[in-house]
Protein backbone atom coordinates (compact mmCIF):
# COMPACT_ATOMS: atom_id res chain seq x y z
CA UNK A 1 0.00 0.00 0.00
CA UNK A 2 2.70 2.40 1.03
CA UNK A 3 4.67 1.79 -2.17
CA UNK A 4 2.16 3.31 -4.56
CA UNK A 5 1.06 6.39 -2.63
CA UNK A 6 2.50 9.13 -0.42
CA UNK A 7 0.08 11.36 1.48
CA UNK A 8 -0.01 14.26 3.89
CA UNK A 9 -3.05 15.97 5.49
CA UNK A 10 -2.34 19.18 7.40
CA UNK A 11 -4.83 21.30 9.29
CA UNK A 12 -4.14 24.99 8.55
CA UNK A 13 -6.70 27.17 10.29
CA UNK A 14 -10.09 25.95 9.07
CA UNK A 15 -8.79 24.16 6.01
CA UNK A 16 -7.13 20.77 5.84
CA UNK A 17 -4.72 20.57 2.94
CA UNK A 18 -4.41 17.03 1.57
CA UNK A 19 -1.46 16.30 -0.73
CA UNK A 20 -1.21 13.01 -2.57
CA UNK A 21 1.57 11.61 -4.74
CA UNK A 22 0.73 8.35 -6.52
CA UNK A 23 3.14 6.02 -8.28
CA UNK A 24 1.77 5.17 -11.72
CA UNK A 25 3.21 5.17 -15.29
CA UNK A 26 0.15 6.95 -16.81
CA UNK A 27 0.81 5.59 -20.32
CA UNK A 28 -1.40 7.20 -22.96
CA UNK A 29 -1.22 4.33 -25.45
CA UNK A 30 0.14 6.77 -28.05
CA UNK A 31 3.79 6.41 -27.03
CA UNK A 32 6.17 4.05 -28.87
CA UNK A 33 8.82 1.87 -27.27
CA UNK A 34 12.43 1.77 -28.51
CA UNK A 35 11.35 -1.12 -30.75
CA UNK A 36 8.73 0.98 -32.50
CA UNK A 37 5.61 -0.71 -31.12
CA UNK A 38 3.02 1.16 -29.12
CA UNK A 39 3.14 0.89 -25.34
CA UNK A 40 -0.37 -0.05 -24.25
CA UNK A 41 -2.48 2.49 -22.41
CA UNK A 42 -2.13 2.22 -18.65
CA UNK A 43 -3.61 5.10 -16.67
CA UNK A 44 -5.65 5.87 -13.58
CA UNK A 45 -9.33 6.46 -14.41
CA UNK A 46 -11.03 6.87 -11.05
CA UNK A 47 -9.85 8.46 -7.82
CA UNK A 48 -11.86 8.63 -4.63
CA UNK A 49 -11.14 10.34 -1.31
CA UNK A 50 -12.93 9.89 1.98
CA UNK A 51 -12.59 11.37 5.46
CA UNK A 52 -13.78 9.27 8.38
CA UNK A 53 -15.38 7.01 5.77
CA UNK A 54 -17.44 9.82 4.16
CA UNK A 55 -16.75 10.52 0.48
CA UNK A 56 -15.44 14.04 -0.18
CA UNK A 57 -13.93 13.80 -3.64
CA UNK A 58 -14.48 11.67 -6.71
CA UNK A 59 -12.37 12.28 -9.79
CA UNK A 60 -12.32 10.84 -13.29
CA UNK A 61 -9.00 11.08 -15.08
CA UNK A 62 -7.94 10.66 -18.69
CA UNK A 63 -4.49 10.09 -20.17
CA UNK A 64 -3.62 13.79 -19.73
CA UNK A 65 -2.61 13.51 -16.08
CA UNK A 66 1.17 13.37 -15.70
CA UNK A 67 3.14 10.26 -14.77
CA UNK A 68 3.22 9.69 -10.99
CA UNK A 69 0.09 11.81 -10.46
CA UNK A 70 0.10 14.65 -7.97
CA UNK A 71 -3.04 15.99 -6.34
CA UNK A 72 -3.89 18.59 -3.70
CA UNK A 73 -7.38 19.25 -2.36
CA UNK A 74 -8.87 21.15 0.58
CA UNK A 75 -11.26 19.86 3.23
CA UNK A 76 -13.28 21.77 5.83
CA UNK A 77 -14.44 20.59 9.24
CA UNK A 78 -11.70 18.00 9.66
CA UNK A 79 -10.05 17.45 13.04
CA UNK A 80 -6.59 16.29 14.01
CA UNK A 81 -6.52 12.50 13.94
CA UNK A 82 -9.30 12.10 11.34
CA UNK A 83 -8.32 9.53 8.72
CA UNK A 84 -8.18 10.63 5.09
CA UNK A 85 -8.19 7.78 2.63
CA UNK A 86 -7.51 7.91 -1.12
CA UNK A 87 -7.95 5.07 -3.60
CA UNK A 88 -7.59 4.72 -7.35
CA UNK A 89 -8.51 2.28 -10.11
CA UNK A 90 -6.76 2.22 -13.48
CA UNK A 91 -7.95 1.13 -16.94
CA UNK A 92 -6.38 -2.30 -16.45
CA UNK A 93 -8.35 -2.87 -13.26
CA UNK A 94 -5.43 -2.39 -10.88
CA UNK A 95 -6.08 -0.47 -7.69
CA UNK A 96 -4.05 1.49 -5.17
CA UNK A 97 -4.85 3.11 -1.88
CA UNK A 98 -3.36 5.03 0.98
CA UNK A 99 -4.45 6.71 4.17
CA UNK A 100 -3.12 9.30 6.56
CA UNK A 101 -4.26 10.97 9.78
CA UNK A 102 -4.82 14.75 9.81
CA UNK A 103 -1.99 16.55 11.63
CA UNK A 104 -1.45 20.17 12.65
CA UNK A 105 0.62 22.14 10.15
CA UNK B 1 -17.73 -30.71 6.34
CA UNK B 2 -15.95 -28.11 8.46
CA UNK B 3 -13.33 -27.82 5.77
CA UNK B 4 -15.95 -27.10 3.15
CA UNK B 5 -17.67 -24.53 5.35
CA UNK B 6 -14.36 -22.75 5.83
CA UNK B 7 -13.77 -22.78 2.13
CA UNK B 8 -17.18 -21.31 1.38
CA UNK B 9 -16.68 -18.62 4.02
CA UNK B 10 -13.33 -17.71 2.51
CA UNK B 11 -14.91 -17.56 -0.92
CA UNK B 12 -17.56 -15.14 0.30
CA UNK B 13 -14.94 -12.97 2.01
CA UNK B 14 -12.93 -12.81 -1.22
CA UNK B 15 -15.86 -11.88 -3.42
CA UNK B 16 -16.86 -9.15 -0.94
CA UNK B 17 -13.34 -7.72 -1.13
CA UNK B 18 -13.43 -7.73 -4.92
CA UNK B 19 -16.67 -5.73 -4.93
CA UNK B 20 -15.47 -2.95 -2.64
CA UNK B 21 -13.44 -0.82 -5.08
CA UNK B 22 -16.23 -0.93 -7.67
CA UNK B 23 -18.96 -0.01 -5.22
CA UNK B 24 -16.91 2.91 -3.88
CA UNK B 25 -17.51 4.86 -7.09
CA UNK B 26 -20.94 6.17 -7.94
CA UNK B 27 -20.08 7.14 -11.49
CA UNK B 28 -18.64 5.07 -14.32
CA UNK B 29 -15.70 6.43 -16.25
CA UNK B 30 -17.03 8.65 -19.02
CA UNK B 31 -15.44 6.98 -22.06
CA UNK B 32 -17.14 9.25 -24.59
CA UNK B 33 -15.91 12.45 -22.90
CA UNK B 34 -12.35 11.23 -22.43
CA UNK B 35 -11.98 9.90 -25.98
CA UNK B 36 -13.30 13.06 -27.62
CA UNK B 37 -10.61 14.78 -29.65
CA UNK B 38 -12.44 18.11 -29.95
CA UNK B 39 -13.09 20.38 -26.99
CA UNK B 40 -16.77 20.87 -27.92
CA UNK B 41 -17.38 17.10 -28.15
CA UNK B 42 -15.73 16.50 -24.78
CA UNK B 43 -17.84 19.23 -23.18
CA UNK B 44 -21.00 17.88 -24.78
CA UNK B 45 -20.26 14.40 -23.43
CA UNK B 46 -20.12 15.90 -19.93
CA UNK B 47 -23.46 17.68 -20.59
CA UNK B 48 -21.74 21.06 -20.28
CA UNK B 49 -23.60 23.88 -22.03
CA UNK B 50 -24.16 27.65 -21.79
CA UNK B 51 -20.82 28.30 -20.17
CA UNK B 52 -20.35 31.76 -18.63
CA UNK B 53 -16.89 33.29 -18.18
CA UNK B 54 -16.31 34.06 -14.52
CA UNK B 55 -13.80 36.14 -12.57
CA UNK B 56 -14.55 34.05 -9.50
CA UNK B 57 -12.48 31.22 -10.93
CA UNK B 58 -8.72 31.38 -10.83
CA UNK B 59 -6.55 29.15 -13.02
CA UNK B 60 -2.90 29.26 -12.03
CA UNK B 61 -0.45 27.74 -14.51
CA UNK B 62 2.99 28.73 -15.82
CA UNK B 63 3.12 31.20 -18.77
CA UNK B 64 5.75 28.96 -20.35
CA UNK B 65 6.31 25.25 -19.82
CA UNK B 66 9.75 23.92 -20.82
CA UNK B 67 8.46 20.36 -20.78
CA UNK B 68 4.84 19.58 -21.59
CA UNK B 69 5.03 16.26 -19.73
CA UNK B 70 4.53 17.94 -16.36
CA UNK B 71 2.61 21.21 -16.13
CA UNK B 72 1.24 22.11 -12.72
CA UNK B 73 -2.30 23.53 -12.76
CA UNK B 74 -4.13 25.04 -9.80
CA UNK B 75 -7.85 25.84 -10.01
CA UNK B 76 -9.69 27.79 -7.31
CA UNK B 77 -13.43 28.44 -7.55
CA UNK B 78 -15.06 31.06 -5.33
CA UNK B 79 -18.43 30.31 -6.91
CA UNK B 80 -20.85 29.22 -4.16
CA UNK B 81 -21.82 25.57 -4.22
CA UNK B 82 -19.08 24.48 -6.61
CA UNK B 83 -19.92 20.85 -7.39
CA UNK B 84 -17.18 19.98 -9.84
CA UNK B 85 -14.13 21.24 -11.72
CA UNK B 86 -13.39 19.88 -15.19
CA UNK B 87 -10.01 20.62 -16.78
CA UNK B 88 -9.58 20.74 -20.56
CA UNK B 89 -6.59 21.34 -22.85
CA UNK B 90 -7.97 22.35 -26.23
CA UNK B 91 -4.92 21.38 -28.32
CA UNK B 92 -4.21 17.99 -26.74
CA UNK B 93 -4.96 14.75 -28.66
CA UNK B 94 -7.89 14.30 -26.26
CA UNK B 95 -9.19 17.53 -24.75
CA UNK B 96 -10.56 16.39 -21.40
CA UNK B 97 -7.88 15.96 -18.76
CA UNK B 98 -9.88 15.35 -15.60
CA UNK B 99 -13.18 15.96 -13.86
CA UNK B 100 -13.15 16.45 -10.08
CA UNK B 101 -16.47 16.12 -8.23
CA UNK B 102 -16.60 17.50 -4.69
CA UNK B 103 -18.65 16.18 -1.82
CA UNK B 104 -19.80 18.07 1.25
CA UNK B 105 -16.74 19.17 3.22
CA UNK B 106 -14.46 19.69 0.21
CA UNK B 107 -13.62 23.12 -1.26
CA UNK B 108 -13.83 23.92 -4.97
CA UNK B 109 -10.08 23.73 -5.27
CA UNK B 110 -7.61 21.38 -6.90
CA UNK B 111 -3.93 21.23 -7.82
CA UNK B 112 -2.65 18.62 -10.24
CA UNK B 113 0.01 18.09 -12.91
CA UNK B 114 -0.98 17.53 -16.52
CA UNK B 115 0.50 16.70 -19.93
CA UNK B 116 0.36 19.23 -22.76
CA UNK B 117 1.17 18.37 -26.38
CA UNK B 118 1.56 21.96 -27.54
CA UNK B 119 0.79 25.57 -26.68
CA UNK B 120 -2.85 25.81 -25.67
CA UNK B 121 -5.42 27.33 -23.40
CA UNK B 122 -6.03 25.39 -20.20
CA UNK B 123 -9.74 25.64 -19.53
CA UNK B 124 -11.46 25.04 -16.20
CA UNK B 125 -15.23 24.54 -16.19
CA UNK B 126 -17.11 24.72 -12.88
CA UNK B 127 -20.56 23.26 -12.27
CA UNK B 128 -22.81 24.92 -9.72
CA UNK B 129 -26.43 23.82 -9.70
CA UNK B 130 -27.45 23.71 -13.35
CA UNK B 131 -25.03 26.44 -14.35
CA UNK B 132 -21.54 26.23 -15.82
CA UNK B 133 -18.77 28.79 -15.39
CA UNK B 134 -15.30 28.87 -16.87
CA UNK B 135 -11.90 30.50 -16.82
CA UNK B 136 -8.79 29.83 -18.86
CA UNK B 137 -5.08 30.37 -18.93
CA UNK B 138 -2.74 30.25 -21.95
CA UNK B 139 0.33 28.05 -21.50
CA UNK B 140 3.13 28.17 -24.03
CA UNK B 141 4.67 24.70 -24.38
CA UNK B 142 8.23 24.40 -25.65
CA UNK B 143 8.47 20.59 -25.70
CA UNK B 144 5.67 18.13 -26.46
CA UNK B 145 4.72 16.19 -23.36
CA UNK B 146 2.35 13.66 -24.85
CA UNK B 147 5.00 11.52 -26.57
Amino acid sequence: MAENMRMRAQLKGEVTEVKVLMTHPMETGRRKSDFGDFISANFIQLVSATIKGKQVLEAQWGTGISKNPYLTFHLRGAKVGDIVRVSWTDNQGKTGEGEVAVTLA
Amino acid sequence: MVQRRKFIKALFALSALALVPIKAFAAMWNTLAFQATKLQEAMAALQISNVTLSNDIQVIAPDKAENGAVVQIEVTSRIPNTESIAIFVENNPTALIANFVFGEGADGFVVTRIKMAETSDVLAVIKSGNRYYSAKKRVEVLENGCG
